[in-house]
């Protein structure tokens, strides 16, 4: 399992690449990435806090979850934080697993769980100001399903 | 003495990251209700605490949990990762 919270970006290629080596002997690799969309044009940046420390565990905490349901052999996370503009990767995470059910499975688990129990707060900066994203009814809906 | 902090716009309204306090407070309520009594700006901040997440020594928890052995709470509003 790998664990990274930073403010640099990431190379997708490369991560992925070098995850699928490590897990040579899975049958299956899910990756997801999450990229800062522009909806209507009109963002500037996002602002991405969180709570160093609080964040490691809490993303740790959801992984080894994930690993105790499902049959895993590798997970990685990576959530950056920081100052990035519409188009920049905020995130990925890979799963490696014998069989495909699994992978997607556990990939879309760590995803719900870390839009709403890791703590990063994002904040969309616009050309009229700024504002808090808020969080939304269906991201705490999302979690009932496991 | 505990350590408090704050985050997105808890931080701001309250005006600062992190602050070191003397509290006798036994719950997270407790505690909230000390902060608000000190100053508009936390009063503000604690206005509506059902949009409000407290985590205890960094772990989740709730505004009725003891502080009995604590060190350090946090403050902040939902969380948007992903």
């Amino acid at each position: 399992m790998r664990i990274a919270v930073q403010s640099q970006p990431f190379e997708l290629g490369a991560e992925t690449e070098a995850f699928a080596s490590a897990a040579s002997g899975a049958g299956a690799i899910v990756t997801f990435t999450g990229i800062v969309r522009d909806t209507n044009q009109r963002l500037a940046a996002m602002d991405i806090e969180h709570y160093p420390g609080m964040t490691e565990k809490a993303l740790t905490s959801i992984a080894t979850e994930a690993q105790a349901r499902w049959s895993l052999s590798d997970v990685l996370v990576i959530h950056r934080h920081g100052r990035l503009v519409p188009g920049e990767m905020i995130m990925m995470v890979a799963t490696a697993a014998p069989h495909r059910a699994d992978a997607f499975a556990a990939a879309e688990y760590l995803m719900d769980y870390l839009k709403s129990r890791a703590p990063f707060w994002k904040k969309e900066i616009g050309a009229d100001g700024a504002e808090w994203v808020a969080a939304k009814d269906s991201d705490e809906a999302a979690l009932q399903r496991w | 003495m505990i350590t408090v902090l704050y985050f997105a716009w808890v931080r701001e309204r309250i005006g600062l990251p992190r602050e070191t306090l003397q509290s006798s407070a036994t719950t997270v309520a407790e505690l909230v209700a000390e902060l608000v009594a000190r100053e508009e700006r936390y009063a503000l901040a604690f206005a509506d605490l059902a949009a409000l997440r407290v985590a205890l020594d960094q772990e989740l928890s709730s505004f009725d949990a003891p502080l009995a052995g604590v060190r350090e709470v946090a403050f902040f509003p939902p969380m948007t990762g992903g």
